[in-house]
């Protein structure tokens, strides 16, 4: 009984990343580790949250916010968190390519957003001298959005990674899991969106 | 493996995929419904409609797209996630008070 | 690949098993050793801090140095020393006892602990480097983030690393127990020590997530200018408060709940009974889980946060005490018409009951918010932290090693120098600690370099001294008796203490692949089960077959290596950006094995029947 078996067997499984123990293992493991990622995020809100009214000069949320980009970016990784649920469909219906497919165009969409949020940081240093260092509520900001756009561009080389290395083999119960988990992963990056988009945005410019 | 079995099999397999393309059809229409709250959280803000309610609504609207988050597109629904549910309940209990403390008991 | 072959293959072999080993048996030594030196390196400081104290006015070490200690000591015994043993303890135990080959991640297993290493060597280099971190253990702000020099910078890059790996140790025993557990090991089957961790796992899931962002506030504030504590910016410094103490809180029992489940198996192991209570015990031990997470403001009483504030914390710590005398009480009833043996793991077992019940009532004094008020920051809170930890962690963790050290090492303690190594530790404790609830009340604060003379505090404080000495004592000769058992003892046999679980059914030590047949568990205290119904071993719930292993790797200990000299960068680059090579080198190394891990795929390999059979029962 060698691991090639194993692990390409003739008919794949229904849930191929939950066929081995050690798929299992990654599951709730990973499920774990979001747990304390919520606990890490809020953590950071509250600190956001604290510091937001500790504002210099006319740099308050209500007058740096433009909430055209915002939407864009909201956009863009709703959509992506489709896309990505798209390819787990295609890895349980054993459909190798479509997930390649699928996972490609989430990680163009993650992409476009970080693109964004890349310029949308640039424009408040360069146009409105809005930086980590003016104010703690400077400080707060880019600590909570910028932790969120390290977990996005962290999740871009995951995937691609993961694209890449099993590009010639196709989807087998080995890799099943890493794909399964990359887009649990992903999906946690938009639910961190999601309250960002709301609270700080949002709420910002409500005041 | 003989020829019957195989064909068991296929049919298990089709059988299985009307099952996906269902689930698939529900999260679609999780999307859709989570780029209709993302679109009226917006404009309420565009729009200034200013009352007493907008920041708790724009909160519930924005709890709500996490829950089709965590229970359609990432699964909590399904069976199996007995103690993933667990845990991010309990991750979210403690960064619920967290949020509490740092909006309430802090100095100003 | 056993043991023996590589043992006889020379020092130089031996490393290189123990750096690149995935067995959590293995991990479990090197966990004790490195806790163990780091425990020693922590008690010298105490007795530094102790003789800088016998008498007034004294002037042993500098007032700067004096600082640098106390800080010192608490990081060192806290993250350093207490966690990485009870980490030996759970990684050399709780598989063994859920009837498992390994735990669910070896390779993230073996990385957990190389972070603590690399973590708590960055922070002790801060000794030689201009200063060790001098803002106490809990490292407050506005003090710490303006401390001059490199030493807070230490104590935040160091604390990141260790911290991290216990994240990645908690998750692992999580998922090992949910997922892992034999066939017939229901949730309430499982021994307490194996409960107590898993709640403490979760404990730890949800806590150093709290600790890690207030470190990288501390980190960016104090290298790159950022203004979350500097109030003149609009900053706020009880928000490091705060989250020093969410994850504070719930650490305290991170440290106590293993030991809770420790003492629980040693009370039933030499009563011969089963634990009394043991639905209330895993009931009670939930609870104070929960209700760890829900105290944490009770350490900032007189922070000013308000009546209604410090009411609500002062109600939830109190109710605390329920399930701790739960606890107590199911304890008391295990021994109640037992057939008690005093070995000397009950000896500490016994001692920490009134101990840690001193300490839990004082608890409840400084838990009575305005009460608080007097007894804030003076030595009664060194008392009372001290009852609790060390008259519950210490204790526990010398019960638990003196139990659970055949299986470990394979060989009994000496009990003879093991009740020697009792009593003066014991004494010595209560000398030590006892004395200082009264100093306190007497207005001694805590964290002062020195006291005067005719302030009635001298006679006090030279007790407090000489206790100190006669724990230190204590600790001298449980080292010696771990040098005497390893070159005099005799083998153990598999079941030295008439055991209950599982661990007993296995030879002193277990083979690296623990269980050669899967067990079949059918019922609480499985072990005795099968000894009642005049067994020899644990039924079987599978046929012999191939066993499949994880293959070693030398990756975790790159990639701490890699975080540590990154750590080294971020300080540095404060004085020189030439020193963000060094944070490139490192993460470099860091990504590059990571990278490594994700590409080359790690299969593991198969220990085939035939070499199971051949082997016997795998004593070899």
């Amino acid at each position: 009984m060698s691991h090639d078996d194993v692990l390409n067997p003739k008919h794949m499984p229904h849930d191929p990343e939950k066929a081995t123990l050690e798929g299992k293992n990654k599951f709730v493991g990973f499920w774990m580790f979001l747990g304390g990622e919520t606990v890490l995020f809020a953590s950071l809100f509250g600190t956001y949250l604290a510091l937001s009214g500790s504002t210099s000069g006319d740099n308050t949320p209500e007058n740096l916010f433009g909430l055209e980009l915002v939407f864009i970016m909201t956009m863009l990784l709703l959509t992506s968190s489709l896309t990505s649920v798209y390819a787990m469909y295609h890895m349980k219906n054993h459909d190798f390519k479509k997930m390649q497919l699928w996972l490609g165009v989430t990680v163009l969409l993650g992409l476009g957003f970080l693109g964004c949020e890349i310029y949308e940081f640039y424009h408040y240093i360069h146009e409105y001298g809005f930086t980590f260092r003016s104010s703690a509520f400077g400080s707060g900001f880019y600590t909570l959005v910028g932790f969120h756009g390290g977990h996005v561009l962290f999740g871009l080389f995951w995937i691609t990674s993961l694209m890449i290395r099993n590009q010639k083999r196709g989807l087998n119960l080995y890799n099943a899991p890493k794909f399964y988990i990359s887009s649990l992963y992903w999906h946690f990056i938009d639910v961190v969106w999601v309250f960002i988009f709301t609270v700080v945005y949002l709420l910002g410019k409500v005041g | 493996m003989s020829e019957r079995t195989e064909n068991v099999s296929r049919h298990k397999l089709n059988v299985r995929k009307d099952e996906n393309k269902e689930e698939m059809v529900q999260q679609v229409i999780t999307f859709a419904l989570m780029i209709l709250f993302t679109l009226i959280a917006f404009s309420m803000v565009i729009l200034d409609i200013s009352s007493y309610f907008i920041k708790p609504i724009l909160l519930l609207l924005a709890g709500v797209q996490v829950a089709f988050q965590l229970f359609y597109f990432m699964h909590m629904k399904n069976k199996g996630h007995f103690m993933p549910t667990v845990i991010m309940f309990g991750g979210m209990t403690i960064a619920l008070a967290t949020i509490i403390t740092f909006t309430t008991i802090i100095w100003w | 690949m056993s043991n023996a072959i590589v043992q006889q293959r020379g020092i130089g072999a031996m490393i290189w098993d123990y750096i690149t080993t995935v067995d959590h048996k293995k991990i479990a030594h090197l966990y004790l050793v490195a806790g163990g030196l780091f425990f020693l390196i922590g008690g010298l400081e105490a007795l530094i801090i102790r003789i800088q104290l016998m008498q007034p006015d004294s002037n042993f070490i500098s007032a700067g140095l004096y600082n640098e200690m106390i800080t010192m000591h608490g990081t060192t015994m806290i993250f350093l020393a207490a966690m990485p043993l009870i980490f030996a303890l759970m990684n050399a135990v709780v598989p063994l006892q859920i009837g498992a080959r390994d735990v669910a991640f070896p390779f993230l297993n073996s990385l957990g602990f190389w972070l603590f290493l690399f973590g708590g060597l960055l922070l002790n280099v801060s000794w030689f480097t201009g200063g060790a971190p001098d803002a106490g253990w809990t490292n407050y702000a506005p003090l710490s983030s303006t401390s001059p020099g490199h030493g807070v910078d230490y104590y935040v890059m160091g604390l990141q690393i260790a911290g991290a790996g216990t994240l990645i140790g908690g998750i692992n025993f999580l998922v090992t127990i949910i997922n892992m557990r034999a066939p017939g090991m229901t949730y309430m089957r499982m021994p307490l020590f194996t409960w107590t961790t898993f709640i403490t796992s979760v404990l730890i899931l949800f806590a150093f997530p709290a600790l890690t962002v207030g470190l990288f506030l501390m980190m960016f504030d104090r290298m790159f200018g950022s203004a979350f504590f500097d109030v003149t910016a609009g900053g706020n410094a009880i928000i490091w408060e705060h989250l020093f103490w969410i994850f504070g809180h719930p650490e305290v029992y991170i440290l106590i709940l293993p030991v809770f489940g420790a003492f629980s198996d040693i009370f039933s192991t030499f009563s011969k009974k089963r634990l009394f209570g043991y639905s209330a015990m895993v009931f009670a031990t939930v609870l104070i889980g929960f209700l760890g997470f829900m105290v944490w403001a009770h350490h900032m009483f007189t922070v000013g946060l308000g009546p209604i504030a410090n009411s609500i914390f002062a109600v939830s710590t109190m109710a605390i005490a329920v399930p701790t005398g739960i606890k107590i009480f199911n304890w008391l009833f295990t021994m109640w018409g037992g057939s008690i043996k005093l070995s000397v793991a009950m000896l500490w077992a016994l001692g920490f009951i009134p101990t840690f019940t001193i300490g839990g009532m004082t608890g409840v004094m400084l838990g009575s918010a305005a009460a608080d008020y007097q007894y804030h920051d003076t030595y009664f809170v060194v008392a009372h932290f001290h009852y609790v930890i060390v008259g519950g962690t210490v204790f526990g963790l010398f019960a638990a090693m003196h139990y659970w050290w055949p299986k470990m090492f394979g060989k009994v303690l000496n009990e003879k120098l093991g009740h020697l190594g009792f009593w003066p530790f014991f004494i010595g404790f209560h000398l030590t600690f006892f004395i200082q609830h009264f100093l306190g009340l007497m207005g001694m604060p805590r964290r002062y370099w020195t006291y005067f003379e005719g302030q009635g505090l001298a006679t006090g404080n030279l007790i407090s001294t000489i206790g100190a000495f006669l724990m230190a004592i204590g600790t001298l000769v449980f080292l010696y008796n771990v040098v005497y058992t390893a070159i005099k003892e005799p083998k153990a046999s598999a079941d030295p203490w008439d055991g209950r679980t599982l661990e007993w059914s296995l030879p002193s030590a277990p083979p690296f692949y623990n269980f050669k047949q899967t067990p079949l568990v059918r019922g609480l205290d499985p072990l005795w089960i099968e000894k009642m119904e005049g067994r020899k071993g644990i039924t079987p719930a599978e046929p012999l077959g191939d066993i499949h292993m994880p293959n070693g790797s030398i990756l975790p200990f790159l990639m701490s290596m890699g975080l540590f000299i990154a750590g080294f960068g971020f300080i540095y680059q404060v004085d020189n950006k030439l020193w963000f090579i060094a944070v490139a080198v490192g993460m470099g190394l860091f990504f590059a094995s990571m990278f490594t891990r994700s590409f080359k795929d790690d299969l593991g390999y198969h220990i085939h029947k035939e070499d199971l059979i051949e082997k016997g029962d795998g004593k070899e």
